[in-house]
């Protein structure tokens, strides 16, 4: 009842602003908290009505008495000013009576925020680690891992092409979890801190480097639910999104299934060598969704920020020095420690990559053995 | 009370030119350079709000890349907290703190002029940055790490910029304090202060206690970056959370040293134009005072979502909603002075309106996010933005525009354009409704802040807020026109200006003399 009046005034409001805005094309108008698909989401919204309301009807009776004053007692209407300046009895009710109504929203919220805290018993754990700015997940259960990073065309940002219906909203490798399930994250992060969010879910957690941070979720049913990283993380902190896909227990099983034939696949002939076309090939597909981000497509990285590659002593220099900065990272810099994201012959195409691009043409390569070696 | 001296003999002491700025002692030049200096900032930081505004105009990139569009919320932020609004307040304290307790000037003239010296180079420094190897800082005006020790070469002149300021804001508490400790004219109890004069008392205790701290917390991230500390290291043995509670246990309090003068302000100019003495004088008094007691306990509400245990989150839960009561207070005491006075709407009056309105509004969304388990969902989202925005814009500077127009015409002797006056702020009430309502609903949508690019389910507000945007920057420049016309001429004001006004800073003339009361009035 009270939902459907909100709705109504809501959506006369959205009605004026629309008035003035009629060119607005594909952009949606909504005004109010998403309801969401799980119990914690479902809680915070109905906590989110009843104090709006309070909000709402608090300001009805203030600045209504405000309007009545602001329209009756005036000078131009001969209002004489009265002489009252304090009442020692409207004082002591206009603090106590306030406090009651707190301690009335205290109550609902203290019991919400309890269960929301509630990480127990959970029936499928996975590890979320925040990276500069993709978004790693590991199934602590099935030992299902991937990095889940932006699939928005660069074109489409840059405006060159018409941009697609979830627009910086999609991800290559989404989550997938069953639905009717207690799921737990434990999250962290790898370099700076990051926040895992998805308004669907009604939940938000930091990812902070060192500490690890729980949430749980139970979605209700099957669909796509689509979130953002939600604390500033340095430049592309916009786009990092998170896409979670809840599936029916007998379809997440298949997935899983179908991930773990896939990781296989992906290291499959780390033992053996590798020729230098095989690598510049794969390398200059993991160099485009790790490190142009940065350094950019040509490799000539963005001056004073990210150091260029083309022609660098690193990438020009001897293999040890390069192979430990890509594994191990630069302290104090947005420089990432691959080791933990990238498998060896991922990381040994990305370091053949860069020697033999752009014109660098060292021309030695990296086998994935030698990085098995050097881990 | 007694009339103050009105020929001044003393007046042609000062140096003349520039130099008169840079040797003055004066509380009124001290207090016009500061006010100068922050509506300067003002436009510096109010630029940087435009180019963010113009890259959110429309969803993808058209403007600026990302790492610049970072630069410019973070730069926006410092700017506008450490450049306009506090230093604007610090302006508005030296100009009136020494005419309303009855004084000739401040307490320690040379600290004071020392304490708005520092300013020009602190600022001159920060705004430096935009040009330094990696550009300006760009990890939020909250610096937390470790994003914020990515920053370039900028890093130590950030660190060093804050430590400048906050040596500019002490010593400019300490010789408030002491003044108004020291200088109160023969008769003026404490409990007989203006109100303004109390919530700047109140703020300057605010100033000492917290500035320190946030030197510290800089000093710190300084000596991760360059001596190899750990205290925000995780893999050295420290905590990068660590950081963040010492950042707000200053960053609350801060955020009521920009409101709590605005109080002050509005507590002068509602009765004024009531015509009707200020309803609950004493009540308004412990009410600032409880606001700044509880700022003290409340800094964890801005950091819900970083993993607090359960029993810190209903302490800082319970404790941030208690602030309703104190704040609701005032509002009310407000509308009780209106109620039954005989009002009239000049132009401090109609800003004086729009800040109870609108402030109000932000208080109501700042109650919605002390609820921890729905700020989970708003914490990070645009609906912090406007709910920040509603307080501080519409809230301290909408307090600030009020101020200047109330005692404009006692500063300079001439009434400012009363049409010009009006026009400025329903083109500011409008417009800046026009530029954060939107945002409450873009955020509730699920749009978090500090990202230059947005899915197109945003578009419509973004673009809405935006055209607000534009409106509100272009209208502050008539604010500029009108001060100036004021300035350099007018219709003569009155010694008294307001009918209703009252208060010792009303006895003296229009424009007051160079030492404000070379004897002191006698209040009964």
């Amino acid at each position: 009842m009270l939902e459907s009046k909100a709705k109504r005034a809501l959506t006369t409001v959205a009605g004026l602003a629309l008035l003035g805005n009629a060119g607005g094309a594909a952009a949606d108008y909504a005004l109010n908290l998403r309801r969401g698909v799980t119990s914690i989401s479902h809680e915070a919204y109905d906590l989110h009505m009843l104090i709006l309301w309070i909000c709402v009807a608090i300001g009805v009776v203030v600045f209504g008495a405000m309007f009545i004053s602001i329209f009756s007692h005036r000078k131009s209407k001969g209002a004489q000013p009265a002489q009252f300046h304090e009442s020692t009895t409207v004082e002591v009710i206009w603090t106590i009576v306030p406090f009651l109504i707190l301690i009335g929203m205290a109550i609902p919220a203290t019991k919400a925020l309890v269960a929301m805290e509630d990480t127990s018993n959970s029936d499928l754990s996975i590890k979320v680690t925040g990276y500069q700015w993709k978004w790693g997940y590991e199934y602590l259960d099935s030992g299902v891992s991937f990095i889940s990073s932006l699939a928005t065309p660069k074109e489409q940002i840059f405006n060159e092409q018409d941009k697609g219906l979830n627009y910086l909203l999609e991800v290559d490798n989404p989550v997938v979890v069953p639905i009717n399930k207690k799921v737990r994250l434990m999250i962290t992060a790898n370099d700076v801190i990051h926040a895992w969010w998805v308004p669907d879910l009604g939940m938000k957690k930091d990812a902070i480097p060192g500490f690890v941070n729980e949430m749980w979720f139970n979605i209700e049913k099957e669909g796509t639910y689509r979130g953002q990283c939600a604390e500033l993380c340095g430049k592309d902190h916009g786009f990092m999104p998170i896409v979670v896909v809840a599936k029916n227990e007998a379809d997440y099983q298949k997935w899983i299934a179908d991930k773990k034939s896939e990781m296989g696949a992906a290291s499959a002939g780390a033992d053996r060598e590798w020729a230098m076309a095989e690598l510049m090939e794969r390398g200059k597909k993991v160099y485009t969704s790790n490190c142009a981000a940065c350094h950019q497509a040509g490799g000539a990285g963005i001056p004073g920020t990210f150091p260029a590659l083309k022609g660098s002593a690193i990438a020009t220099g001897p293999k040890d020095a390069h192979m430990k900065l890509v594994m191990h990272g630069k302290s104090g810099t947005a420089m990432a420690a691959f080791a933990s994201q990238l498998n060896d012959i991922d990381l040994a195409a990305v370091i053949t990559y860069e020697r033999n691009a752009w014109g660098n043409d060292i021309g030695d390569l990296v086998q994935p053995s030698e990085i098995k070696a050097a881990r | 009370m007694s009339t103050a001296a009105t020929h001044d003999a003393h007046h042609e002491e000062h140096a003349k030119g520039l130099l008169r700025w840079v040797f003055t002692t004066n509380h009124k030049d001290i207090g016009t350079l500061y006010l100068v200096f922050a509506l300067t900032m003002f436009f510096v930081g109010g630029a940087m709000a435009m180019v963010i505004r113009a890259e959110l105009f429309q969803p993808g990139l058209q403007f600026v890349d990302p790492q610049f569009f970072n630069s410019m919320t973070t730069m926006h932020a410092l700017i506008m907290v450490f450049g306009a609004v506090m230093p604007a307040f610090v302006g508005l304290a030296n100009w009136l703190i020494p005419m309303m307790i009855g004084a000739p000037d401040m307490a320690l003239p040379r600290m004071n002029n020392w304490s708005f010296w520092i300013l020009p180079f602190a600022a001159l420094m920060l705004v430096g940055t935009l040009f330094m190897d990696g550009g300006a800082p760009a990890g939020g005006w909250t610096m937390y790490p470790p994003l914020v020790l990515q920053t370039g070469d900028a890093f130590p002149f950030l660190i060093f910029s804050v430590h400048l300021l906050g040596i500019s804001s002490i010593m400019g508490a300490i010789n408030i304090i002491v003044t108004i400790m020291n200088m109160r004219a023969p008769g003026m109890t404490m409990m007989k202060m203006p109100l303004f004069v109390w919530t700047w008392l109140i703020t300057a205790y605010l100033l000492i206690a917290v500035m320190p701290v946030f030197a510290g917390a800089v000093t710190m991230l300084l000596t991760d970056r360059f001596f190899d500390t750990s205290f925000f290291n995780a893999a050295g043995g420290g905590d990068p959370v660590m950081f963040q509670h010492i950042f707000w246990f200053f960053g609350h309090p801060e955020v009521y040293i920009m409101i709590l003068p605005a109080f002050g302000v509005i507590s002068a100019i509602i009765p004024t134009f009531a015509r009707k003495r200020l309803f609950g004088y004493s009540s308004m008094v412990y009410a600032t005072a409880s606001i700044a007691f509880l700022s003290f306990i409340v800094w964890a509400h801005h950091m819900f979502t970083v993993g607090l245990p359960l029993t810190g989150e209903l302490f800082f839960m319970y404790a941030t909603m208690l602030i309703a009561v104190p704040t609701g207070v005032k509002v009310f005491n407000w509308v009780s002075t209106m109620w039954k006075g005989s009002m009239t709407f000049e132009t401090p009056m109609l800003f004086a309106i729009g800040f109870v309105m609108l402030f109000t509004i932000g208080g109501f969304s700042g109650l919605m996010m002390s609820i921890t388990p729905i700020d989970f969902q708003y914490h990070d989202t645009y609906f912090i933005v406007a709910h920040f925005h509603y307080v501080l814009v519409s809230g301290s500077v909408f307090s600030i525009f009020a101020a200047v127009y109330y005692w404009l015409p006692k500063w300079t002797g001439n009434m400012y354009d009363e049409k010009l006056g009006k026009l400025h702020f329903w083109l500011s009430a409008i417009f800046v409704n026009v530029l954060f309502f939107p945002q409450h609903f873009l955020g509730l949508a699920g749009m978090p802040r500090r990202i230059p690019d947005y899915s197109t389910q945003f578009a419509g507000f973004n673009e809405i807020s935006s055209l607000g945007g534009f409106a509100f920057g272009l209208t502050q420049l008539l604010f500029v026109y009108i001060v100036i016309k004021t300035v350099r001429g007018g219709s003569k004001a009155t010694d008294q200006v307001w009918e209703g006004a009252d208060g010792l800073e009303w006895t003296l003339p229009s424009p007051p003399p160079y030492h404000s009361f070379t004897t002191a009035p006698e209040v009964k």
